[in-house]
């Protein structure tokens, strides 16, 4: 760049030297997952707006990934690292079912994606991960995901460019943290579904990278069922 | 007596890890003379914007025909929309050469396939597919294609838009314009297509049209002069050179 004796701004298209156009691997595409358990069923949404910078590259952009019958991973962040993660993780699953006779249970998943992202500890998936699902005695689960590996079970989570928008709410509302006088009653689906598009929609009013519509998975015993819903658009 | 299966995943990268393409000369890059990496990291000879978009029964894509030395309008015929067979048309922008040494690879897998003899033809999200594991593979060498492609074609008759750039992200949509088309005339097909969602060709047609005249007024980069492609059950059709419309009488009302 210019020398710092030298006051005068610089203007790139005026110097001497020739222009070097900085390549980053890396984008940031925006999105926000939101995921929620209770006794015997987990629900997890995310938004489909995918966007880099200022522009909307698609209104309708699905970022769940279905990986079972009882397993659903939700991601956002850097949109071909998403497109590569899930694309292996669909061969991982096919090759243990093909070696194993059986399907891939929920944890077993949720260890592998961790073992699959610390793999590239040192040139990492950009990728914020939720995956949730059944474990084996059918109670719903959520496992969230660094960008490199590091995990934790929870029942509750919000990730994503909203993640720290959402996650205080989510504490109060799911949590039931700092709430007084309440009685801890377990959640049922439609609670669960009502708050996670109240979430969303505060999400929306935020956050640039998040709205146009989400889309939502319910997984229970009796299978995945998909909602949509719609957010505001601009 | 027992004999072991055979390996799952065998003759090819372990999971998760890149696959190094043979006879390219990227392996020979590395590690030469220091021990620093040393990749092309810029675009030379550029093109700019495409636009591209879904009619009723088909997809349309254009792009004018100039190849940008920096600000120097360099090479002013520079074809960039191009069928691949009959049911994929694909336009590109970016570096016009790694554009050219994407097309070579991509008419080898053309003969290749050919070859085979099955009858059976490359489908557009195939074809979409293939360039997002193209471009991914690069960008994680450092040393990507400096492309945007956009993939049309009809999908076992349905029609397909799909567009991948230079990192590999890659998704699908019923408009997609890329460069500085992203910014000037995406706002304008999408409200086009809001009031009417179901224009026909000649509709299609008329709004590229405007697209590539707002452009050709903005976009400093930009021609006269471009090519579209069209694809429907009627077969591929290419046109032009096309002239854009100029006025610029406007230019009077701009202060």
């Amino acid at each position: 760049m210019h020398s710092v004796m030298d006051s005068r701004p610089f203007f790139e298209d005026y110097s001497v030297k020739p222009m070097q156009r900085q390549f980053s691997p890396y984008a940031d595409n925006g999105g926000s997952i939101i995921a929620i358990s209770g006794n015997d069923f987990v629900v997890i949404g995310a938004d489909t707006r995918l966007s880099s910078g200022y522009s909307i590259y698609t209104r309708d952009q699905n970022k769940l990934f279905k990986l079972s019958d009882t397993t659903v991973l939700g991601c956002s962040g850097c949109w071909c690292d998403t497109l590569s993660l899930t694309r292996i993780l669909n061969a991982r699953m096919q090759m243990y079912e093909q070696e194993h006779n059986k399907k891939m249970s929920t944890p077993a998943c949720a260890q592998m994606l961790s073992t699959m992202l610390y793999y590239k500890r040192f040139f990492p998936y950009y990728i914020s991960n939720i995956l949730v699902g059944l474990d084996s005695e059918g109670k719903g689960c959520v496992y969230s995901y660094d960008p490199i590996g590091h995990t934790e079970r929870s029942s509750y989570r919000a990730g994503g460019s909203a993640g720290a928008l959402l996650q205080p709410l989510l504490d109060n509302q799911v949590g039931m943290k700092n709430m007084q006088n309440v009685q801890n009653e377990p959640l049922t689906i439609e609670r669960a579904v009502g708050i996670l598009k109240d979430t969303f929609i505060s999400a929306a009013e935020r956050d640039i990278y998040t709205g146009d519509s989400i889309k939502i998975n319910v997984i229970t015993k009796d299978g995945i069922k998909e909602d949509t819903f719609e957010l505001r658009k601009d | 007596m027992f004999q072991e299966a055979p390996s799952f995943w065998q003759n090819g990268p372990a999971p998760g890890s890149f696959y190094n393409f043979p006879n390219t000369t990227f392996n020979q890059l590395q590690n030469s003379a220091s021990d620093a990496f040393k990749h092309s990291q810029s675009p030379v000879t550029t093109a700019t914007s495409i636009v591209a978009l879904v009619y009723d029964a088909g997809v349309i894509i254009a792009g004018d025909i100039l190849g940008s030395y920096g600000s120097l309008a360099r090479y002013r015929n520079c074809s960039r929309v191009l069928k691949v067979n009959n049911n994929i048309i694909l336009g590109a922008g970016g570096d016009y050469g790694d554009f050219q040494y994407v097309k070579a690879l991509l008419n080898q897998k053309i003969i290749d396939e050919e070859c085979l003899d099955d009858g059976l033809k490359l489908k557009p999200k195939s074809l979409h597919c293939w360039l997002t594991r193209i471009m991914y593979n690069r960008r994680s060498k450092f040393d990507p294609f400096w492309n945007n492609f956009v993939v049309g074609g009809l999908q076992d008759g349905v029609p397909f838009l799909g567009t991948v750039d230079k990192l590999g992200t890659a998704y699908e949509d019923k408009i997609i314009c890329t460069g500085y088309g992203a910014h000037i005339v995406t706002p304008m097909i999408r409200a086009a297509l809001d009031k009417n969602p179901n224009i026909n060709k000649a509709e299609a047609k008329a709004l590229v049209l405007k697209a590539m005249e707002v452009l050709y007024y903005r976009d400093a980069r930009s021609y006269p002069k471009f090519e579209i492609a069209t694809l429907d059950q009627d077969g591929v059709e290419i046109a032009g050179p096309i002239d854009v419309s100029q006025n610029w009488e406007i230019a009077h009302f701009v202060r």
